[in-house]
Order: structure tokens, then C-alpha cells, then sequence
């Protein structure tokens, strides 16, 4: 950052909440809730990107789904710009979409197979801005040429790219109206290793020259490491810890980061077998019958009986690096890491 | 010399298809020694698992073909068996896990029934003595209750835990050699760690040789002792996993291994080494190199023939690049 002003949050999530009622029938009502999103709060600055981690079941792509007023949340706040665009709806909603769009893990299931690959970007022109056809169709081309595809593939159908380049599609799409934010779920997880690198860099390249704002949801750590300026983790709908990346991958903190960092291979057979690994056994608990306590706590190697009692708040340990657990302590001012891997 | 418990040597598969005929396999060769494990390597497309089916004599024929080349389980050549003798070797002696757990299992029937079967038909045990044996395998997997569980339909068990069913009922029979193709790409990385613990901790226990199939040089360096890396159907580069991780000789293994974002080398956020363009298709015929048009170190004899492999001490290390090879000075 040379600029030595700060660019300002672009998007603010405040205490989000999406909780989907399952059970009780057509009449009847709701028992229990599925709570997939449950309290989270994040800041993304203008410019930078923002990552998600978490397993299955962890809310975070219903968080992305959330931000992009693609399901309903029933709790919290989402401000994009200043703008509340968590409680737009209706017209003025549509209209604000063209500030955020989204790119989905399966290039495969998010184009139409019967639309050429121009249209699909030329729909969006037509669905979100105002230009004209002789401008859609030279902003087709500066888009194709942007994400690295030659302009008569416009005229091709899904079918007869890779993967990849449905990828490059789909990112020609996303930019077509000129969004601030992209949220990106799994973008790369459905590429190969070599393509995968093709994408992250186009992405990154984008992000530089559009001054794009990424909100990333990934499994995969060493993508999130890779191109994350700041990275959440997720556990069972809520964040569990949050930090800049560089903190974060150094230094974990909260139990399951440190589990989570220990399970990834690391790409080195030498060191294999040296006892790094924290097993956790078992499967997260249901989202719906929640444990009273620090829903880590019941798979937590450090659990003590007080951690199955209330659920701890997500707390500022050092500046900017937030845990969610009762059993790190500050000593001079330093957290002290309850697990080591 | 003692045979190594499986060799595969030569193997050619050709596909039929209404645009041509596409040679997916030429020339795969490897070995496998008891208990060993070898990573098959390389991007969606490039032979890694028509090499497994092929083994297994499980390519559908037609379109498929095995044109060339022999499978050797203990010297015995299985592309030269009976389809009888073949059937009471696979699930038996050979067996092979998926990618996909939930689609792999039969959603009618309890997990206990679907492991027992394959104990009842190459064990010839009875239905309560198998049922005993696949608790016992759904215990070894690290299912908790397994008796109680035995009973349970697949749609009541997570991924994670369905990867295990499928491992129990792969490894029912005390298999010589199991294939893993992608076992753990539908899951979370701590229930990946849980899969890969599990496969070493039953390799070492029972000798099993597992063939590892996967795109994740990560899940290399944490499990094989060999790797081969496959392009475009041929085994480019064949050797010690630690060799080949650390000083990868084929330019493409060396693009595989630079591009992943996770190796130690990588500076996060700096752009990351690519290899450009993608697999080739297999319908145009090509003389030369297949990986010539995506390689930084291209020469222009690499696009009119291939060399001969070269072969490193006694076949330690194999590598088939013109930069390596062995008439190099000569040609050049």
C-alpha cells in the first residue's frame, strides 16, 4: 500500500444471521432452525481480499450467499459503500447489483449451455447497464480480452471450452457491469493444479488494474494463503478466529486453526510422520442442536469442562487478531497459544 | 529376481469415438513392490485413471481397447486371464476405492451387506460370519459402534464417513493391491488427514501396496514412496517420491510442482509460476513430445519424435525429455 491514506471498508457485515426454519410441515410451525450463519461481523477495505475458510457445514458459503442477497438473512446488517444493501429490496436492489457479483466453484453448472459464450456476457451488459448495443458489443471484446480469451471465442458455446476457460468466462461476466466487490466461492476448486494458477493470477492481475474488491470462500489453505490479504475461519456459523494472513498462518491461535493448518499436507515427504498433526476426532455437531458451550469444545484436544458452559466471545487478542476461545491467555500483551502443532 | 507384486509394462489403451480413435494409454509402465506406494500424478486427462481401470480390466470394451502391454500380479499376467479368473480377483486380491463415496455405494442396501458381500463371494463365508467380518473392518476403519452401524444405510453416514465404509469394504478381503483414485478430493482437508492416516497405518498392518491416484503433489509428498507423473497418456517421469519432489527432471512435473500455491518455495500473494495452455486431445495424432506446446524448454526435435526413455542406476529414476536424454550430445 504506498497510498497513505486508508481506501475505507467497502463492505461492513455486522452480527449476520441466517437461520432456515426445518420441521413443522406446511402449516405447521417452524421447531427447530438450521443455524447456518449465526452472528458474524467482518470489514473488507476497498481493494483488498478477504477470505473465508472453514469446512463443510461451516456457513461459509451461506455467508457469501448472504452478501450477495441470494438467500435471506434473518438477522444483521450488510453495508456495501455506506449503502445497506441488506435491507434493499425489489428495484433499488436490482439496481445495486451491479456493484457486487459473484463467481461460483462449477464453471460447468454456471453457463448456460445453450447461450453463446458473448451472450452471456452481453446479457449482463443489457441486464445492468445502460449501454448501447454497438457499446455492449465493444465491451464484449475488452472483457474477453481482459480475462485472457481471444474475441471470436465469443461466438463458441459452453461446451467447447475447459474449464478453466468457462472460469474466464464467468469472470468476463462478473465484471461486465464494473462491480467493486466479486465474491468468489471455490472459484478454483473444480481446476486443475496448472489451471489453477492460470486463474489466480488473472485474478490477481484484475484485482490490480479494476481496483476489485474480493470477498474469497475457500477449503483449499494454500489458495486462501496464497491471495488473501485477510482471512476469517469459520466453525459450525460463526468465526472462530480472524487476522491478517501473514499473523494468521504464522501464528494460530484458537485450537481448530491450529488443527485445521496442522491437517494440510505440507508438500514435503521429509517431513512426514513427524507427529505434527493434531487428529480431531469425530465430525462437527448438527447445526441445529447446538452444544451450549464453545461448539469447538466437544472435538477440542485443549476442552476443559468450563468450555462446554457458555460459548466465549470472539475477542481481540493482539491488534487486528480476533479468538474465539476462553483458553488463550494474554501475558505482556502476547496470546499465548494453548496448542502447538 | 523376484517378481515385484505388481508390474504393469507396455500397457496401450485406444478409445473408439465418432471423431477418431483416441490412443489414452501408450506405453505406462511401472512396478509396484509389496506394501509400497506409488502416486500416480497429473492433470484430469492424462491417463491416471484409465491406467487403474485398465489394470483392473474394468475399460469398457468396446469403445475401449487394450492394445498393448501386460499386467503382472505376482507374475501372472491378468490381461491373459479368463474374465472367470479375473472376477475372483478383483474385490479380492485387487481393489479399488473412488472419488465419489456416495455414488460408489448402493443406497439400498445396509453398509454391513455391502462389505459382507464381497467376503461371502470370494471367501465363500457365511452371511453371519461375513457380517462379523465387516464389523470388524468398519471398527478397523475407525467407525465408532460398529456393530451397531454395520446396519445403518449409507445416507446415514457423512462423507468422511462413507470414504470409510468404502476403504472397509475395499480392504474386506486383505487385498494385495489397492487403487485409491482421488480418495479424498470430496472432502475436508482434517477428514483428508483422517483418510491418508488410515490408509498408511492399514498398509503397514496388513502389507497392503497401495497405488495412489491424485493431481495434489501435497498428498504425494505425504504418502507415496514412488511417484510417476502421466501427460497425455505416457509416464513422463517415474522415481522416488523424494527425488521427484525435490528435483523434478521433466519440465512438466517441474511446472506442476512450482505451480501449486502451497509448496514452502512460494511467497504468498507473489503470481504463481503457470504452465500455459492445457492437455492436449488425445484424437490428434502427434509425432514428438505431447507436452512440447506448453513447454518453456522446447526444442525443435521435441516436436518430431520422442527420445528413448532414460534410465537412471538400475532404473531408480526414469524420465522421457530430450533434456535428459541419453544420446543428447549426439543428436544435438
Amino acid at each position: 500500500m504506498s497510498e497513505a491514506r486508508d481506501p475505507g471498508p467497502l463492505l461492513e457485515v455486522q452480527e449476520l444471521q441466517v437461520h432456515f426454519p426445518v420441521g413443522g410441515g406446511l402449516l405447521g410451525r417452524a421447531r427447530h432452525h438450521v443455524k447456518a450463519v449465526d452472528g458474524v461481523s467482518f470489514t473488507v477495505p476497498r481493494g483488498s481480499t478477504f477470505g473465508i475458510v472453514g469446512e463443510s457445514g461451516s456457513g461459509k458459503t451461506t455467508t457469501a450467499l448472504a452478501v450477495m442477497r441470494l438467500v435471506q438473512h434473518t438477522g444483521g446488517r450488510i453495508l456495501l459503500g455506506g449503502t445497506d444493501i441488506g435491507a434493499a429490496s425489489g428495484e433499488a436492489l436490482r439496481r445495486e447489483r451491479r456493484r457486487f457479483q459473484m463467481v461460483f466453484q462449477d464453471p460447468f453448472a454456471s453457463l448456460n449451455p445453450r447461450k453463446r459464450a458473448g451472450d452471456a456476457v452481453r446479457e449482463a451488459l443489457a441486464l445492468m447497464t445502460d449501454a448501447s448495443a454497438a457499446e455492449r458489443e465493444q465491451r464484449v471484446q475488452q472483457l474477453f480480452a481482459a480475462v485472457g480469451l481471444r474475441p471470436e471465442q465469443a461466438q463458441l458455446f459452453p461446451h467447447q471450452f475447459s474449464g478453466g476457460q468457462r472460469q474466464r468466462i464467468v469472470l468476463a461476466r462478473a465484471l461486465a457491469a464494473h462491480p467493486e466487490l466479486v465474491v468468489c466461492d471455490e472459484p478454483v476448486s473444480a481446476l486443475d493444479v496448472a489451471i489453477q494458477a492460470q486463474i489466480l493470477n488473472l485474478m490477481q492481475r484484475l484485482q490490480r488494474e479494476l481496483q476489485l474488491t474480493y470477498l474469497f470462500i475457500s477449503h483449499d489453505l494454500s489458495v486462501v494463503r496464497h491471495l488473501c490479504d485477510r482471512v476469517a475461519v469459520m466453525y459450525l456459523g460463526v468465526i472462530v478466529e480472524m487476522a491478517d494472513r501473514d499473523t494468521l498462518f504464522r501464528q494460530p491461535l484458537h485450537p481448530y486453526t491450529v488443527a485445521l493448518w496442522s491437517a494440510a499436507p505440507s508438500f514435503d515427504p521429509r517431513q512426514r510422520g513427524r507427529g505434527r498433526r493434531i487428529r480431531l476426532a469425530g465430525d462437527p455437531p448438527s447445526p441445529i442442536d447446538l452444544p451450549r458451550g464453545c461448539r469447538f469444545a466437544g472435538r477440542c484436544p485443549a476442552a476443559e469442562p468450563a468450555c462446554h458452559e457458555a460459548e466465549p466471545p470472539l475477542a481481540e487478542v493482539s491488534p487486528g487478531h480476533w479468538v474465539r476461545c476462553r483458553r488463550i491467555a494474554v501475558v505482556d500483551g502476547r496470546a499465548q497459544p494453548i496448542l502447538q502443532a | 529376481m523376484p517378481h515385484p507384486l505388481l508390474e504393469v509394462s507396455g500397457l496401450g489403451v485406444e478409445f473408439r469415438t465418432r471423431r477418431g480413435v483416441a490412443r489414452v494409454l501408450e506405453d505406462v509402465s511401472f512396478a509396484l513392490p509389496r506394501a509400497g506406494t506409488l502416486g500416480l500424478v497429473g492433470e484430469s486427462g492424462c491417463g491416471k485413471s484409465i491406467t487403474a481401470l485398465a489394470a483392473m480390466r474394468l475399460i469398457p470394451q468396446p469403445p475401449g481397447r487394450i492394445t498393448a502391454g501386460r499386467v503382472l500380479l505376482e507374475g501372472r499376467d491378468l490381461l491373459a486371464l479368463p474374465e472367470a479368473q479375473m472376477r475372483a480377483i478383483r474385490g479380492d486380491r485387487m481393489s479399488m476405492i473412488f472419488q465419489e463415496p456416495m455414488t460408489s455405494l448402493n443406497p439400498a442396501y445396509t453398509v454391513g451387506d455391502q462389505i459382507a458381500e464381497a467376503v461371502i463371494e470370494h471367501q465363500h463365508a457365511g452371511r453371519r460370519e461375513a457380517l462379523s467380518r465387516a464389523t470388524e473392518m468398519l471398527d478397523a476403519v475407525g467407525i465408532p459402534a460398529a456393530a451397531r452401524r454395520v446396519h445403518d444405510y449409507p445416507h446415514q453416514f457423512s462423507g468422511g464417513m462413507r470414504q470409510r465404509v468404502m476403504i472397509a469394504m475395499a480392504l474386506a478381503c486383505k487385498p494385495d493391491v489397492l487403487i485409491a483414485d482421488e480418495p479424498t478430493t470430496a472432502l475436508d482437508v482434517t477428514v483428508q488427514a483422517q483418510i491418508f492416516d488410515l490408509i498408511s497405518e492399514l498398509r503397514e498392518r496388513t502389507g497392503t501396496a497401495v497405488i495412489l491416484i491424485t493431481h495434489d503433489m501435497g498428498a504425494i509428498a505425504e504418502m507415496a514412496d514412488r511417484v510417476a507423473v502421466m501427460y497425455a497418456g505416457r509416464v513422463v517421469e517415474e522415481g522416488a517420491a523424494v527425488d521427484v519432489l525435490e528435483r523434478p527432471l521433466h519440465p512438466y512435473t517441474q511446472g506442476l510442482i512450482a505451480c501449486a500455491p502451497g509448496r514452502r518455495q512460494h511467497a504468498p500473494g507473489q503470481p504463481l509460476v503457470e504452465i500455459p495452455g492445457t492437455v492436449p486431445s488425445l484424437l490428434e495424432r502427434r509425432g514428438g513430445c505431447a507436452f512440447a506446446d506448453r513447454c518453456a524448454q522446447v526444442q525443435p526435435r521435441c516436436r518430431d519424435r520422442l527420445p528413448a526413455e532414460t534410465v537412471f542406476g538400475e532404473g531408480e529414476r526414469r524420465v522421457l525429455c530430450w533434456l535428459h536424454a541419453a544420446d543428447q550430445r549426439v543428436a544435438a
